[in-house]
């Protein structure tokens, strides 16, 4: 019996996390309700302090710990760090929507801290139990959040529905892990990697393991044939939690998939790159045609992000092709710098609808953004500049993140990929830009001004302003992500 | 056959057919009771593969407390079985159809040439003095401690979003404080009124 104390300097973070959680559910049972303030300033406390700890403690290194089910990368030092800032970015937008409708119960912050842990654990995993239970922490938390309006039925439903297709999902992906357990004999992401390059793997029990995995994954990331989920929990859910749900979670399902994908199977690559290539191709064309037909705006968003994360996954698939990894960097850097530039869209885009809607009025119809510009220009032109991102326009963030995804698949001489790809996306400009026309163009239906705390108007514009910045510099950013990993693979 | 092999076909046996019976009973209490039985012969399957420890917690936590716990909340609440049950014989062919053809596909697949028994042989005789409990201890509180406190955490959640989502005042709920009840006095509930007295 030979058991080393592990390392927990790299889980800093994710102990302090954990401990001022713990804290803040023992001092909100003093705190007379009136003070609820107290709790929503310890949560940014706590997600600033686990920056700090985070940014501090970057070195460079992979460093395994916890018996090698911990890993300490550059990757996962970033994507926490990104993940920090939007739940705090959506905390901020959130507040004043939850407060008018009676939903600024502490248990909701105490609810976001544990899911931020959960993503920070599935970022950090190298070890299929982590791994799991980093994912089961994060939903779990989430389902609660959806159903933290009580008194709305839609809200209940998107619940139901998103609990019962989530544990589906969750034992799809148990299901693979189980598979591939059993074929190499390990559960740790390296000794995957290594038993398969070493061929003591069964090939055929390996890629019966892969289909269950990638079906898992293509759940959680919400990529259609298995996004039936998305739009329904989009729209039921109180916005506030839809811009939870479609913001940080998604940095976390790309670490999730490069670690298990890329880290493990990556000696598959040639099975689940065709995997991957029909789920992009489905759900780049599903989404952008049946967002089409939407007249809500978070449904039409929902179906948005359908059609973003098969762009993403195409930046996954033309890693290595036919055995060849020189472009496997570029291509892994183009996805994770889709997802980062998604997550910063998402946030503006429904902070936008949380900006508009007052107490009693959902802004969540594309009627409620008609004739903004009278009512506001300058959050006329942020709603602007994240649909023409969204949409790709030149020279927005959004833009490059489609150029770098397209060329690596370009790159790879899977011509026609990126040739379905831009069709579609052409298609999609239709509407995105449809919305801006409706700001513009269309006389306003409702006439009250805009509400929304200083703070929150601060933060939306500095949220435009970063999207239109990074799509006027965006060889910093995507400098960055191919620096990162190429110190973290 | 020897003597392992037949009692692993029988409660393996008796384990389907109960599994079975839990999404067929017409009765929620006898789909429970079905589901202990199918609970009881899995942890038999476990003790044949050496594992004590998982086997007696399978019976303890899931036959003893989940179970009886399952059985309370489906006498409580007046569940309209015949409604949930609309619709059940009209989807089971195609329900049928797509779940044989992927149980058939699956078999195809790995047609049982890797997870045939010669490949996955029984475990070895232990050592004396062998524990699988303290083993299993050892492994949990050192080397997966990591997935064990995040365990802890997942159910701590789980406490949360249970309180979060059911506890609150209904709009039309009839609970009386019975603290109020007690400590009220003659004056709140009877007010003295002095009439002047009428002639005809």
């Amino acid at each position: 019996m030979n058991f080393v104390m592990p390392d927990f300097y790299p889980a800093a973070a994710e102990i302090f996390l954990l401990a001022m959680a713990c804290a803040i559910l023992l001092i909100d049972l003093l705190l007379p309700p009136a003070q609820r303030w107290v709790i929503a300033l310890l949560t940014m406390t706590t997600l600033v302090g686990c920056a700090i700890i985070t940014f501090f403690t970057i070195d460079g290194q992979v460093v395994l710990t916890f018996s090698n089910m911990y890993v300490d990368d550059m990757l996962g030092d970033f994507l926490k760090l990104l993940v920090y800032l939007s739940v705090a970015v959506m905390l901020v937008y959130s507040r004043g929507y939850l407060a008018v409708r009676g939903l600024n119960k502490s248990e909701f912050y105490l609810l976001v801290l544990f899911a931020t842990l959960g993503m920070m654990v599935m970022i950090s995993a190298s070890h299929f139990v982590s791994l799991y239970l980093g994912l089961e922490l994060l939903s779990l938390s989430l389902y609660a959040l959806v159903a933290l309006d009580r008194d709305s039925a839609r809200a209940t439903e998107a619940a139901m529905k998103y609990f019962v297709l989530g544990a589906m999902a969750s034992g799809l992906l148990l299901y693979g892990m189980s598979m591939i357990y059993g074929a190499t004999g390990t559960l740790e992401i390296g000794g995957v990697a290594q038993a398969i390059y070493h061929g003591v793997a069964n090939k055929t029990v390996l890629i019966f393991g892969l289909v269950f995995l990638v079906s898992g994954l293509a759940f959680k990331l919400g990529v259609a044939p298995f996004h039936m989920w998305i739009p329904d929990v989009y729209h039921g859910a109180p916005t506030p939690i839809t811009l939870f749900i479609g913001s940080a979670p998604k940095l976390a399902a790309f670490a999730m998939s490069l670690r298990l994908l890329v880290y493990g199977l990556i000696e598959l690559a040639g099975e689940w790159q065709l995997m991957l290539m029909m789920l992009a191709v489905l759900s780049i064309a599903l989404g952008n045609l049946a967002a089409i037909a939407q007249t809500n705006l978070k449904r039409m968003l929902a179906y948005s992000a359908i059609s973003h994360m098969g762009f993403m996954l195409l930046g996954l698939l033309s890693g290595v092709v036919g055995g060849d990894r020189h472009f496997a960097l570029n291509a892994y850097s183009s996805a994770m710098y889709y997802t980062v530039s998604y997550v910063l869209m998402s946030l503006g885009a429904f902070g936008m609808i949380l900006l508009l809607s007052r107490a009693g009025h959902e802004a969540e119809n594309l009627d409620d953004f008609k004739g903004l510009n009278q009512r506001s220009p300058w959050f006329a032109a942020v709603m602007g500049i994240m649909m023409f991102s969204m949409a790709g326009v030149p020279f927005f963030i959004g833009f490059w993140a489609k150029f770098s995804v397209l060329l690596a698949v370009v790159d790879t001489g899977q011509v026609w990929l990126a040739v379905v790809a831009v069709f579609f996306s052409l298609i999609g400009a239709y509407y995105y830009l449809r919305v801006v026309k409706l700001m513009y163009a269309d006389a306003p239906e409702d006439a009250a001004p805009i509400q929304g705390s200083l703070d929150m108007r601060l933060l939306l514009s500095a949220n435009g302003l970063a999207v239109v910045l990074l799509g006027l510099f965006p060889e910093e950013l995507m400098r960055q992500c191919a620096l990162i990993l190429l110190r973290s693979l | 056959m020897d003597f392992k092999t037949a009692v692993f076909y029988f409660l393996s046996t008796i384990l389907v057919l109960a599994s079975l019976r839990v999404i067929t009973a017409r009765n929620p209490v006898h789909a429970a009771l079905f589901l202990v039985l199918a609970f009881f012969n899995a942890s038999g399957l476990w003790l044949l593969l050496h594992a004590e420890f998982l086997a007696i917690a399978l019976v303890m936590v899931y036959v003893g407390a989940v179970m009886v716990l399952f059985l309370f909340v489906v006498m409580m609440l007046d569940i309209d079985i015949e409604r949930l049950r609309q619709g059940f014989w009209s989807h089971l062919p195609l329900g049928a159809a797509i779940g044989l053809l992927m149980a058939g596909e699956m078999a195809v697949v790995l047609g049982g040439r890797y997870f045939w028994p010669e490949a996955m042989p029984a475990p070895g005789p232990t050592q004396p003095g062998y524990s699988n409990t303290k083993e299993l201890g050892r492994l949990l509180f050192t080397d997966y401690v990591y997935p064990f406190e995040l365990a802890s955490v997942i159910l701590l959640v789980a406490i949360i979003a249970a309180v979060l989502l059911t506890l609150r005042r209904r709009a039309d709920s009839k609970f009386l404080n019975p603290r109020q009840q007690i400590a009220v006095q003659r004056n709140d509930r009877i007010r003295m009124v002095t009439m002047p007295s009428e002639k005809e």
